[in-house]
C-alpha cells in the first residue's frame, strides 16, 4: 500500500525529516509515536499535500504510484485521508454541504455517478448516529464552535463516508476526554479492514489502548528509530522518549 | 505555487461569459446632450407634454449640478457630450406578440440564459426584457392583468397609466436627487413599470433583465413599482452588456412605494461587463435606488449580488416612513482585477418603531477596492427603533482593499443600534483543509466564497439563488493567495 524510503523532507530551510523509511501493507495499523519535534506531523502533512514542505531526497510509493507527482485532491480521490490534529473552521458551509461535496468531488474524480440529495443523506444518517453525531451538529457549519470532541467526531465521519483506503490519523486524541475518546476509536476501528491500512500518530499510549496497531514505529529527530509490536509502545510508557532518542543520536 | 495557478485559473475561467454584441440595426441619437436631445427622446417615445416638461426641468436643474466626488472611486472625468443618449433597434415600435420581435434580439437573450419564449420560461417568471433605450417584450402581462397587476414597459405605461405615472414619479427619488438622478430624470429612456393592486400578492416572480449593447452609449433606466394596501410583489433584475475597450455609463434610478402592510422584495442580479484584467473598458455604474415606506407595517427589502461593472456607486436605501415599517438591505459585492466598489445603503428612520437589517458582505480580490459607506439615521420623533448592521469584508491575495465607512445619526434616545464589522482571508489551512477532502482548489474557493455569502444567498428568491451561487463562483473561481 505505502512504502515511503530514505525520505528526507525541509519545512522553512529546515530538515526535519532525515532519511525516514516506512512500509506499511493493506489491513494493517500502524502508529507512529515520538517526542514533540520528531517529525510525527511533518510526515503527514508532507503526505497528504501540504505547501511549505520541501521534497529533498527519498520516495513515497503509493499503490505503486508516485505520491508526489500527485496533487493534494488527487491524493484524496486516490483514497489517502487525513484526519487533523486541529481540523480547520469552514464558516457558512454546513457540515452536511461539506460533506456531500466533498464526496461528491472525489466520486466524480474517479469517474463515478455523483451521489443525490436522498441517498446522500440516507447514508450520512447511518454514520453519523453510529458517532453519536446529531441531526443538528449536521446542520451547523462545519468545525466552526464545535468543541473538541465534536470536531474529532467529524474528522471521523468524513473518513467513514470517504473511505479511504489509507488513513493518517494525526494526535487524533489530543483534546479529547476518556468518552469522546472511546467513541472516536469505536469510529475508526470499524473501519478496519483487510482492504484499508492506517497509520495512527499519537503523542501517548493511551489512544493505542483502544485502537490497538499491528505494528509500531518510534520516530525521533526525523527518522524511524524503532519498530515493533504494539509491546513497544507499553514500554515507550514506562521508560519515556529520552532513552529510546539517546540511544539513536549515538 | 497555488496563487500563481490560481491566478491563471481565474483568467481562463473568470472571462466574461456575455462580452458578445448582437449586430442588429440601431438607430441613435446624435452624440452628446442638449434640450434637443432631451426632447428627442420624449419625441420617440411619443410622449404627452408634462413629461417633456418634466424631463426639461430636470435637464435644467443637472446643468447647474456638479458631479460628486466623495466616493472612494477614481476614473477619468466622463465627458457626458461624447455619449449617445438614445439607441433602439430599428422597427422595433408597438409589438404585439414575440412572433413580431427580430429573431436576433431573440437569440441575444437566449445566449445570456433568458429564454423569452413563454412556453420555454421558467413556470412563475414573468420577463420584461430591455435592449439599450427600448423594451423588447414583456412576458406573462396578460396572466398578470387578470388579478389587476400591472407589468409593463415604462414608456408604455407613461401613455396608458398616465395617472399613476404622474403620482408617483420623482416621488421616492427627487428629479433634482443627485447629479446622476436628475440626468436619468432628463434623458431616462425605458426600464420597467409594476403596479400591485390592493391585497394583491403578485402570482408570479417579476423581472427585468437590461442589456446595453451598442458602442458609446449610456443607459438611464428608470425603474418604479408601486405596492398598494396589503400587496406583496417579488421583483429581480438581470443586467448584461458587451465587452468593450470604452468605457460606458450607465445611470439608472429605482423609485419603490409601499402602503400600508405592503411588501416589495427587489433583488439585482448585476453582472455589467466588469473591464478586462487590465481594468481597460467596463461600465460605470452609477445608480440610485430608493424605496418609501409610506404605509404602517410596510416593508422593503434590497438584496443585490453585485459582481460587474469597472465603478460601482450605488446604495439602495430605504426611508422608513410608516410606523412599525421594516427596510432591509442585504449586499454581496464582489470586486475583482481593477474593479472598483463603492456601495451600501441608507436606512432613514422616520417612523415609530420602525426597524432595519443591513448585511453587506464584500469580497475583494485582484487590485479592486471595495467600500461599504452606509447611513443609519433616526429623526428625533422615531421612538422605539432598532438597526442591525454587519459589514463582512473577505479579501483574496494582498494587493485588494475593502473599507468600511459607516455613518450613525441618532436624534432619539430610544433608538437601539448594533454595528458588527469584521475583515478575513480565506487562508491557506481553509484551502488545504477543502483539497485534502478531494475538491479542486477552484471548488474550494468556491465553497469557501459562497459560505462567506451564505446569510445573503438565503435572501434570494429560490430561482435565482443557485443562478447567484455560480455567479459568485464564476468571478472569483480560483483568485486565492
Amino acid at each position: 500500500m505505502l512504502e515511503i524510503k530514505d525520505l528526507h523532507v525541509e519545512v522553512g530551510g529546515k530538515e526535519i525529516l532525515k532519511g525516514l523509511s516506512l512500509t506499511v501493507n493493506a489491513g494493517e495499523v500502524h502508529a507512529i509515536m515520538g517526542p514533540n519535534g520528531a517529525g510525527k506531523s511533518t510526515l503527514a502533512y508532507f503526505m497528504a499535500g501540504r505547501e511549505g514542505y520541501k521534497h529533498i531526497s527519498g520516495s513515497v510509493t503509493y499503490k505503486g504510484q508516485n505520491l508526489l507527482d500527485m496533487a493534494i485532491e488527487e491524493r484524496a480521490s486516490a483514497g489517502v485521508f487525513l484526519a487533523f490534529q486541529y481540523p480547520i473552521e469552514i464558516p457558512g458551509v454546513t457540515t452536511m454541504t461539506f460533506l456531500k461535496t466533498a464526496v461528491n468531488a472525489q466520486r466524480k474524480a474517479r469517474g463515478e455517478e455523483e451521489l443525490d440529495a436522498v441517498r446522500f443523506l440516507k447514508l450520512v444518517r447511518v454514520k453519523a448516529k453510529a458517532l453519536n453525531i446529531s441531526d443538528d451538529m449536521l446542520r451547523r457549519p462545519l468545525n466552526v464552535g464545535f468543541s473538541g470532541g465534536e470536531k474529532k467526531r467529524a474528522e471521523t465521519l468524513q473518513m467513514s463516508l470517504l473511505e479511504p483506503a489509507l488513513a493518517v490519523l494525526d494526535e487524533t486524541d489530543s483534546g479529547l476526554d476518556i468518552d469522546a475518546l472511546k467513541i472516536v476509536a469505536e469510529g475508526v476501528n470499524a473501519l478496519r479492514s483487510p482492504d484499508r491500512a492506517m497509520i495512527v500518530i499519537t503523542h501517548y499510549q493511551r489512544l493505542l489502548d483502544y485502537i490497538v496497531p499491528d505494528k509500531v514505529h518510534v520516530l525521533s529527530n526525523g527518522r524511524v528509530v524503532r519498530s515493533g509490536g504494539k509491546e513497544l509502545a507499553m514500554e515507550l510508557e514506562e521508560t519515556g522518549y529520552g532513552e529510546i532518542s539517546a540511544s539513536a543520536a549515538q | 505555487m497555488a496563487v500563481q495557478e490560481t491566478v491563471e485559473t481565474v483568467e481562463e475561467t473568470g472571462k466574461y461569459k456575455y462580452g458578445f454584441t448582437t449586430d442588429i440595426e440601431s438607430e441613435l441619437a446624435p452624440k452628446g446632450l442638449s434640450e434637443d436631445i432631451v426632447r428627442f427622446i420624449s419625441a420617440k417615445k411619443d410622449e404627452p407634454e408634462w413629461m417633456l416638461e418634466w424631463r426639461l426641468d430636470a435637464y435644467r436643474r443637472w446643468l447647474t449640478m456638479e458631479e460628486p466626488t466623495w466616493a472612494m472611486v477614481d476614473y477619468p472625468k466622463i465627458d457626458f457630450q461624447d455619449l449617445h443618449y438614445y439607441a433602439a433597434p430599428k422597427e422595433m415600435e408597438k409589438l404585439n406578440s414575440l412572433d413580431e420581435v427580430d429573431p436576433k434580439l431573440l437569440e441575444t437573450y437566449e445566449k445570456l440564459g433568458i429564454p423569452l419564449n413563454e412556453q420555454m420560461l421558467l413556470a412563475g417568471v414573468a420577463v420584461d426584457a430591455v435592449f439599450d433605450s427600448v423594451s423588447v417584450v414583456t412576458t406573462f402581462k396578460e396572466k398578470l392583468a387578470e388579478v389587476g397587476v400591472i407589468f409593463c414597459p415604462f414608456s408604455e405605461a407613461v401613455r396608458e397609466h398616465p395617472e399613476l405615472v404622474k403620482k408617483y414619479l420623482g416621488s421616492v427619488v427627487p428629479k433634482s436627487d443627485n447629479y446622476y438622478a436628475t440626468l436619468n430624470s432628463a434623458v431616462f429612456s425605458d426600464g420597467s413599470f409594476v403596479y400591485i393592486p390592493k391585497g394583491v400578492r403578485c402570482p408570479m416572480e417579476l423581472s427585468t433583465y437590461f442589456r446595453i449593447n451598442e458602442a458609446n452609449t449610456g443607459q438611464f433606466e428608470r425603474t418604479l413599482i408601486i405596492a398598494e394596501e396589503g400587496s406583496y410583489v417579488s421583483y429581480l433584475e438581470g443586467c448584461t452588456a458587451p465587452q468593450r475597450d470604452e468605457n460606458q455609463l450607465h445611470a439608472a434610478v429605482v423609485e419603490l412605494v409601499t402602503m400600508d402592510d405592503a411588501e416589495i422584495k427587489y433583488s439585482t442580479v448585476q453582472n455589467w461587463y466588469p473591464g478586462d484584467e487590465d481594468g481597460k473598458g467596463g461600465i460605470y455604474n452609477f445608480v440610485t435606488k430608493r424605496g418609501d415606506c409610506r404605509g404602517a407595517r410596510s416593508k422593503i427589502s434590497w438584496t443585490q449580488v453585485e459582481t460587474g461593472s469597472a465603478i460601482t456607486w450605488k446604495y439602495p436605501s430605504c426611508i422608513l416612513r410608516g410606523e412599525g415599517s421594516v427596510g432591509e438591505f442585504y449586499s454581496i459585492a464582489i470586486s475583482n482585477n481593477y474593479q472598483q466598489v463603492d456601495s451600501g445603503t441608507k436606512m432613514i428612520h422616520l417612523g415609530k418603531n420602525t426597524s432595519s437589517r443591513i448585511i453587506s458582505k464584500g469580497i475583494s480580490a485582484g487590485r479592486s477596492t471595495s467600500t461599504y459607506r452606509g447611513l443609519v439615521s433616526v429623526h428625533r420623533k422615531a421612538d422605539g427603533v432598532r438597526n442591525f448592521t454587519q459589514c463582512d469584508s473577505l479579501l483574496i491575495g494582498d494587493q485588494c482593499a475593502a473599507h468600511t465607512v459607516p455613518y450613525i445619526e441618532s436624534n432619539n434616545p430610544t433608538a437601539i443600534m448594533e454595528h458588527e464589522a469584521t475583515t478575513s482571508k480565506i487562508s491557506e489551512d481553509q484551502l488545504f483543509y477543502c483539497r485534502q477532502r478531494g475538491l479542486g482548489e477552484e471548488d474550494a474557493v468556491a465553497l469557501l466564497v459562497n459560505g462567506f455569502c451564505r446569510d445573503v444567498l438565503q435572501q434570494l428568491p429560490m430561482e435565482f439563488a443557485v443562478e447567484a451561487q455560480k455567479l459568485v463562483a464564476i468571478s472569483l473561481e480560483g483568485s486565492v493567495g
